[in-house]
């Protein structure tokens, strides 16, 4: 990238109307460098400016909130002091150029989030979403993208304790990369990003600044991906876990010590957000030189020093007085430290370079000056994605060519054959599950990870989930699903939801339908967390996620934390013993609508079945309540697939078959492949004894018995729909994930 | 009894390593990496992690830290020296052990819950189980895969030199002889890949871990 020439504003994102906007806020034309910084500060990824009206419908306020929107990362209390600390953010459109490191920044980028607060990461979880397995493109961005969450989580001993992975056409050219990561703080050693005190120095920390990532929040993450995305490599950062294990360590000591003022991390757009951020949330001013910040290459620009998105920084503010004593702490822990600026009273994001300015923008202006857009959504008329019949393909592949496209064994095996349903151990295995020891519940042992809290004498729960596929077929109701999964896995591992993050991953804003499905789902966000009552605390918006074909199905992915009294109540999603009854607690309906099954038969279309948001509250209240008391052998939420799927996973998952029939589910009003096949929130498999499943049921929740634990054998009634597999059968259908990327490599 | 566990830059298990050697009785302290003695200290731990972000290879330059002079001199007097993963990974470095660790067959770290058989005759040295025992303790890396040179091999066997070997059929990552973990031939030194500070709570899976932790303390002179 050059220096900006004489009229760059569009070839660097800027409309018209936003740049002549600019010259009336500064009374003049920008110079290169203050454009360069406007250009990423108006960006859609730091300004938001079509999502930020949307948003401010979304609930933020509850009694456990410690920090809400606007910090690093969200916070909630915990109790005795501590409090946990998480945010998503999404790396999609790196690691579509280049997924290896796109997905290792991705995770580097949020920890830095999550640490920036005082608290020290505890746990990562992810969501992404590639094309179908079968094409060359997803198999190499899901090997990549797996190897890059292992190469920096494992290698800064942060456990990957969970997350999901779905494989949709519509992300063949626009893969979505998320990562959540929670922290765990002592309140009196958090900090806020906000800058203070007129005189404090700005001191930047961590790796040497060079040319990487320059331009990335508004080239890469506020365009459209295209031909050509091979040329927009070098705005792909490169990531260092070790320089970001050595930061991490160095902040968390010096917090510790009370050193610093305030702390930010250097993301998307570099020192001009983080100057920017922290000058606006202070009511100050910041100077910075950028002849003293540390360089990689000797001869770089002041502009591109300003917005560089070298990994692995921070910057702080700190008291004259300690800045000896920060310098001596970085030096222990081997990471870069320079004093590179001070904070000022005139409102003013000025930039020196060897004293000389070059650059002077109202902080009002860079931050809060960007116009905020209304969006013109438009429903559209019909489904606006494809539709492909693989069902017979799958059946075949996977049963021989003698198969029965229609026999309800042979699809429940295709079903759980289906990359999205199938067991994800092959990417989860290579993941560090377990560093920090509070690994209670490892992926899919439970339906949330667990994590022991011995600080504060309890545990947490957290689930990360999103069904795009579900959404696309109504952004309201497919999101308001998304919030309700959540909550039933952690009410499967006996957690009481505390807080959400969000990452909202849409297409074109500029454009209709992508307006229209955003601001359905952010309704539909609102709504849900308002009838739950569980705060939005944090999050984060990806838009422009399109390919040549469109935009991707719209994926709101929501994060969940909520907690337990003891690590050791969270129910397996396992069957336990041979015996037990199982049952279906919930106001479960089951409809084709967006199932996996109606994509499998090429027979997507708009339109979800209306949902009863408090019912579904109440069996959650109903399922945790029972978890607590140690009455459910096994708790596992029906998703994707349906009831047959989620009671194949409890049998697989124990290595014990079952013996179910599903009438009464079918006195709901629905076929039998409906109630094999079909999805909707609100469902809960649960195992134990018949006596306490049936003692669950109330006013409120309704529990239907199914059959027992038992035999070699998945058995399921379902009139003329009846099937039995074997177990053997079953497993191996579902655990086939890992020979097809073997089979890729 | 006071075990000291080394820190590096880059060290990811060591507050782990830490609360399994408490669990298991006595004190235990972080040792930075720039501590050139170890002076009070009853046994060492080199703990898993990235030391020195595993530049130029895993373990290639820990072993030429202050602290790690220090635990080849604590070693030669006989002192119990406990290497988890990138610690034994370290040890090989440092020639207190023999062989190598590669990357995995596999090419990918791999983390997942394996059955380990210990290895060799019951002694008074390091690792005093039952041969055949049988424990349940994770195992989490990308280059685990022990080599060394067929003679060397023999002669580790021979010598009572394997500690642990994977249970028939839960080999991770290739390793010859599905060997998990080797002692030096004084019995003082024993590394393994396998981390069984995270097998030490009956929350986190098992607590088999427990029993190498007892074995190293029990082998202090």
């Amino acid at each position: 990238m050059n220096a900006p020439a004489a009229s760059p504003h569009r070839e660097l994102g800027l409309t018209d109307s936003e740049f002549e906007l600019i010259c009336e806020k500064l009374g003049r034309e920008p110079n290169g460098v203050e454009l360069a910084m406007f250009s990423l500060l108006w960006s859609e990824h730091c300004a938001y400016k079509h999502s930020r009206k949307l948003l401010r419908r979304l609930p933020t306020e509850g009694a456990r909130v410690v920090m809400g929107p606007g910090e690093n990362a969200g916070a909630v209390d915990i109790g005795a002091g501590y409090a946990v600390a998480f945010k998503v953010e999404s790396h999609n459109h790196p690691s579509a150029v280049e997924p290896f490191q796109g997905a290792a920044t991705g995770v580097g980028g949020i920890l830095r989030d999550v640490f920036a607060l005082g608290a020290r990461p505890i746990a990562v979880l992810d969501s992404l979403r590639f094309g179908e397995l079968d094409s060359v493109r997803s198999r190499h961005l899901l090997d990549g993208a797996v190897r890059g969450i292992g190469h920096y989580g494992n290698s800064i001993g942060v456990p990957t304790v969970g997350g999901e992975i779905y494989f949709e056409a519509p992300y063949e050219h626009n893969c979505l990369v998320n990562a959540m990561c929670v922290g765990l703080a002592r309140q009196e050693e958090m900090v806020r990003a906000a800058a203070a005190g007129v005189g404090n120095a700005v001191v930047l920390m961590g790796a040497s600044t060079g040319r990487d990532g320059i331009g990335g929040a508004s080239v890469l993450a506020s365009a459209e991906l295209g031909d050509g995305d091979e040329a927009k490599r070098p705005t792909v950062q490169i990531g260092d876990p070790f320089e970001e294990s050595k930061l991490l360590e160095c902040c968390l000591e010096l917090l510790g010590k009370g050193l610093l003022v305030s702390l930010q991390d250097l993301g998307a757009a570099g020192l001009t957000s983080s100057a920017s951020e922290m000058a606006s949330a202070g009511r100050v001013g910041i100077e910075i030189d950028v002849a003293r910040v540390p360089l990689r290459e000797a001869d770089m620009e002041p502009f591109e020093i300003m917005v560089s998105e070298s990994q692995e920084r921070m910057l702080a503010v700190v008291e004259p007085a300690r800045v000896d004593e920060v310098i001596a702490v970085c030096e222990k822990w081997q990471t870069g430290v320079a004093e590179v600026g001070a904070v000022t009273d005139d409102g003013i994001v000025r930039v020196l370079c060897e004293g000389a300015t070059v650059g002077e923008m109202p902080v009002a202006a860079l931050v809060d000056g960007c116009p905020l857009y209304d969006l013109e959504p438009t429903e559209p008329e019909g489904w606006i994605y494809g539709n492909e019949d693989v069902l017979a393909a799958r059946i075949e592949a996977d049963a021989g060519v003698d198969a029965d496209a229609d026999d309800p064994g042979s699809i429940l095996l295709a079903l759980l054959a289906a990359p999205s349903v199938a067991s994800k151990r092959w990417a989860f295995e290579q993941y560090d599950l377990i560093v920090g020891s509070r690994t209670a519940r490892r992926p899919q042992s439970a339906d949330a990870a667990v994590l022991a809290i011995p600080e504060s004498g309890r545990a947490i729960a957290v689930s990360i989930d999103g069904n795009g596929r579900r959404v696309a077929c109504d952004p309201y109701a497919g999101t308001v699903e998304a919030v309700l999964e959540c909550a039933q896995n952690l009410a499967c591992a006996g957690a009481e939801p505390l807080g959400l993050t969000n990452c909202l991953n849409f297409g074109n804003p500029e454009k209709s339908t992508p307006a229209w499905q955003l601001d359905r789902a952010v309704q539909g966000l609102a709504d849900a967390c308002e009838a739950l009552g569980v705060p939005v605390v944090g999050g984060n918006v990806s838009l422009y996620n399109e390919g040549p074909e469109g935009p991707i199905y719209p994926t709101p992915v929501v994060g969940m934390v909520g907690e337990l009294p003891d690590p050791g109540l969270a129910a397996p999603s396992a069957f336990a013993a041979a015996g037990d009854a199982i049952a279906l607690l919930g106001p479960f309906e089951p409809s084709l609508a967006g199932a996996e099954l109606t994509k499998l038969r090429g027979e997507l279309g708009k339109g979800l079945p209306q949902l009863d948001v408090a019912a579904v509250a109440a069996a959650c209240a109903a399922v945790r309540d029972a978890a607590r008391d140690g009455a459910l052998a096994c708790a596992h939420d029906v998703s994707d697939g349906g009831l047959a799927c989620a009671i194949a996973e409890c049998a697989i998952g124990a290595g014990l078959g079952c013996r179910v029939d599903l009438q009464h589910l079918r006195e709901r009003g629905c076929s039998p492949e409906e109630a094999l096949f079909g999805e909707g929130p609100g469902g809960f498999v649960v195992s134990g004894k018949r006596e306490a499943l049936e003692s669950l049921a109330s006013e409120n929740v309704a529990v239907l018995h199914l059959g027992h634990v038992g035999g070699a054998a998945i058995e399921i009634a379902a009139g003329d729909r009846s099937l039995a597999i074997d177990l053997a059968d079953a497993e191996r259908a579902w655990r086939s994930l890992g020979e097809r990327m073997a089979f890729a490599e | 009894m006071i075990w000291g566990v080394l820190q590096f830059p880059g060290s990811c298990d060591e507050r782990d390593a830490l609360h399994a050697c408490e669990l298991t009785g006595g004190e235990a302290r972080l040792i930075w990496h720039e501590e050139r003695s170890l002076e009070g200290i009853d046994a060492v731990v080199v703990p898993g992690g990235f030391s020195y972000g595993d530049y130029l290879r895993a373990g290639a330059i820990a072993r030429f830290s202050p602290a790690m002079e220090a635990v080849a001199e604590f070693a030669a007097a006989g002192g119990p020296v406990l290497g988890i993963c990138n610690g034994f990974q370290v040890l090989c470095e440092a020639n207190l052990l023999p062989g190598a660790l590669l990357l995995n067959e596999s090419t990918r770290f791999t983390c997942r819950q394996v059955e380990l058989v210990a290895d060799g005759p019951e002694s008074g040295d390091i690792v005093r189980f039952q041969a055949r025992r049988r424990l349940s303790i994770p195992v989490k890396h990308g280059e685990g895969r022990y080599w060394a040179p067929e003679e060397v091999l023999d002669a580790v066997e021979a010598g009572g030199g394997v500690a642990f070997r994977y249970a028939p059929g839960q080999n991770p990552n290739g390793s010859a002889r599905d060997i998990a973990g080797v002692r030096n031939e004084a019995g003082n030194v024993l590394g393994l890949m396998p981390h069984p500070e995270h097998a030490v709570d009956p929350m986190t899976g098992s607590t088999d871990g427990l029993r190498v932790f007892e074995a190293v303390a029990g082998a202090r002179a």
